[in-house]
């Protein structure tokens, strides 16, 4: 019995309590939390998001509108799906665009064949999704490292040429996959909206909410796509903390001692490369339910290295990460590219002319069409100086104030539970 | 009829014959020691034992089925578990974590898609987990992470990971190479209880001839890819072949 004790000292106790009790929809302790921030953050983002009244100077680094919050949640739920693989595997995948791409197309032509109605497209999204990326993963999965990631790449530009010029007649090219009013849509009910909708609500319908100067857009489509991210992310958390995230976490880890501990690295791999690529067609489906329209630009390389930096930038392998960093890159991208010379100047005004003039200079290259600078510099001292990204940042801060604040109070208790014993 | 019959194996890397007609056999339950100098072939034979090299002729049959052309992972769910010159163990992961993952392989095979249970709701494989981390005396680093364990720990880790498989054959590479006096006789300490639990066959390399005639109940000698003798230790330690073979480079 003494053994028994001793061991609970050594900080077994949070295992034994958090077994039994059970928990919140098989999340605990921290998991819960978590959970219940995102939801918070997500459902008053329109609050969030809006904290400029309207017609300040300020008013102009709000995001509380529609198309942007579209764009941070469905950015979000492609970089949580892209962590479940390179976060936990470590396999970094270049041709993520590629499923997002393919989701959006699925869910176009069930527009153009079927209704308006965003489910049967989202369903046949992930279905789609799911099967390409089986087998590019069947395929790139033969390889690890860098060759995998070239193999990715390719197949993504294989994608991107196929849909952009061969397969014309499925794709629609150039221009784009959209709907005619002369295409069938079999089961489209008389009256039902003329554009995408959920059982008759339409993702574009907007409250607008005006309190003193502030004015917030509560938009459909924005929540539609709020709820299935954080459905997304309950699911990641549940993968994360099953016994199928720890193999993959293994895979990352040592593949030589998998194998000799009697485990098949490869269906793993491919597994955790599927469900991503299903987040991605998810995402894609989403995209083309908010604007039903599907283009091949989509599926390029360069959104495939977006999707990349997004996790990295907001940290791979965390929970929370890969979705700050997705809303980071979407904010920077809408909001810093609009900042122009006008708005700079006026910024400025204070100053003396000379002075005046030359940080305009100086500042024109990092705002408005140069935001890729400013995030490729933010990029760098990211990667250089918090390799884990914003969350480990989130961490040293955190550490620091706690070191402020409870030291004192930790060496009491800590002198109590002494004496005690 | 041993657990583990190795005829006839010949292994050869371009111009070098590696294996040259290698029979061995491994009686269950014993602990039978591979010894030679370097170069003899010793891991060349065990590499063909896992399935990481397929000798080019010969047979290697484990437990009345052959294992040549099988797949690692495929061989170690037969019974068989190795344990490695330098400890291979999932470094990124706490050691807790570390002996749950074979306890997994072992019960639900080489693969299964476990995505919504909960790692810590799975009660007998932590149970099981806790247990074997208790046997191997670190029970009270199980939230630690596997890479910042010293060498001992870390080559104890690796063999509780390979015990918690109850496996039927275990090879040991070398498992005291490079570790201190102290743990090195810890190490013996823990084979000894595990021989002396008497339901486990170890096969065991090793260039320590104090761990080796501490464990073994049969040696066999390799030189340049060849038995030499295989014999019980007190017949091996004045072997004049035996002598020749090493050239006086260990006190035999």
């Amino acid at each position: 019995m003494t053994d028994q004790t001793q061991h609970t000292a050594a900080g077994a106790t949070t295992n034994r309590e958090s077994r039994s009790t059970g928990g919140f929809l098989g999340l605990k302790g921290r998991d819960v939390t978590l959970m219940i921030v995102v939801l918070i953050l997500t459902m008053a983002a329109p609050i969030i998001l809006n904290p400029f009244p309207q017609g300040s100077s300020l008013a102009q680094f709000n995001a509380g509108y529609p198309d942007l919050m579209q764009r941070f949640v469905i950015f979000g739920i492609l970089a949580i799906g892209f962590n479940i693989l390179f976060g936990l595997t470590g396999y970094l995948s270049f041709g993520h665009a590629a499923f997002l791409g393919v989701g959006s197309y699925s869910t176009v032509w069930m527009f153009k064949l079927l209704n308006y109605n965003v489910l049967p497209g989202l369903v046949l999204a992930v279905i789609v999704a799911a099967l390409f990326s089986l087998l590019i993963g069947y395929i790139s999965l033969r390889r690890s490292g860098i060759y995998f990631s070239i193999l990715t790449l390719a197949f993504a530009q294989m994608s991107f040429a196929l849909a952009y010029s061969v397969l014309t007649p499925i794709t629609n090219g150039e221009t784009g996959l959209q709907v005619y009013t002369s295409d069938p849509q079999w089961l489209r009910a008389a009256g039902s909206p003329d554009m995408p909708h959920l059982f008759g609500i339409t993702m574009r319908a907007t409250e607008t909410v005006r309190v003193g100067g502030w004015s917030f857009d509560f938009n459909f489509g924005y929540y539609f796509c709020a709820v299935v991210m954080v459905l997304a992310f309950y699911m990641a958390i549940r993968i994360f903390r099953s016994p199928f995230g720890m193999m993959l976490r293994a895979v990352k880890s040592n593949q030589q001692r998998m194998n000799y501990t009697g485990l098949n690295p490869r269906p793993y791999t491919l597994a955790a490369f599927v469900i991503s690529g299903m987040y991605a067609g998810l995402a894609g489906g989403l995209m083309a339910s908010m604007d039903p329209l599907a283009g091949a630009e989509r599926m390029q390389w360069t959104a495939s290295g977006e999707i990349v930096l997004m996790t990295i930038l907001g940290g791979a392998g965390t929970l929370i990460g890969p979705v700050l960093g997705a809303g980071l890159i979407k904010y920077f991208e809408n909001i810093f590219s609009k900042i122009n010379d006008g708005v700079l100047h006026q910024w400025f005004a204070f100053m003396p002319d000379g002075i005046e003039n030359a940080l305009v200079t100086i500042v024109h290259p990092f705002v408005g069409k140069g935001w890729h600078l400013t995030l490729g510099l933010m990029f760098m001292l990211i990667v250089c100086f918090l390799p884990g990204g914003l969350v480990e940042g989130g961490k040293r801060i955190a550490t620091v104030f706690r070191r402020d604040r409870k030291s004192g109070p930790v060496e009491q208790q800590a002198a109590q539970k002494r004496n005690a014993e | 009829m041993g657990i583990l019959e190795v005829k006839g194996v010949n292994k050869r890397f371009g111009g070098l014959q590696a294996l040259g007609d290698v029979n061995l056999s491994v009686k269950e339950n014993t602990c039978h020691a591979i010894i030679g100098p370097n170069g003899a072939g010793k891991s060349t034979l065990l590499n063909c034992l896992v399935g990481k090299l397929v000798p080019d002729t010969g047979s290697v049959m484990f437990d009345g089925n052959s294992v040549l052309g099988r797949k690692p992972h495929e061989i170690n769910q037969m019974g068989i578990s190795r344990v490695f010159q330098t400890p291979e163990i999932f470094a990124d992961l706490t050691v807790f974590e570390n002996v749950m993952i074979p306890c997994f392989a072992k019960r639900d095979g080489s693969f299964r898609m476990h995505a919504f249970e909960r790692t810590d709701s799975e009660t007998g494989i932590v149970d099981q987990a806790e247990r074997m981390l208790r046997e191997v005396n670190m029970f009270e680093k199980r939230d630690v992470v596997a890479s910042s364990l010293s060498r001992g720990d870390k080559r104890r880790l690796e063999m509780a990971m390979c015990l918690s498989q109850k496996p039927k054959l275990l090879l040991l590479d070398e498992p005291t190479a490079g570790m201190a006096r102290a743990d090195t006789n810890n190490t013996i300490d823990l084979l000894k209880t595990i021989k002396a639990k008497g339901d486990v066959t170890m096969c065991i390399i090793e260039h320590d001839m104090h761990v080796v005639f501490s464990l073994a109940d049969r040696i066999t000698v390799l030189a340049q890819g060849t038995p030499l003798v295989e014999d019980i230790p007190e017949n091996i330690k004045g072997h004049p072949k035996v002598r020749e073979a090493y050239l006086g480079e260990a006190e035999v």
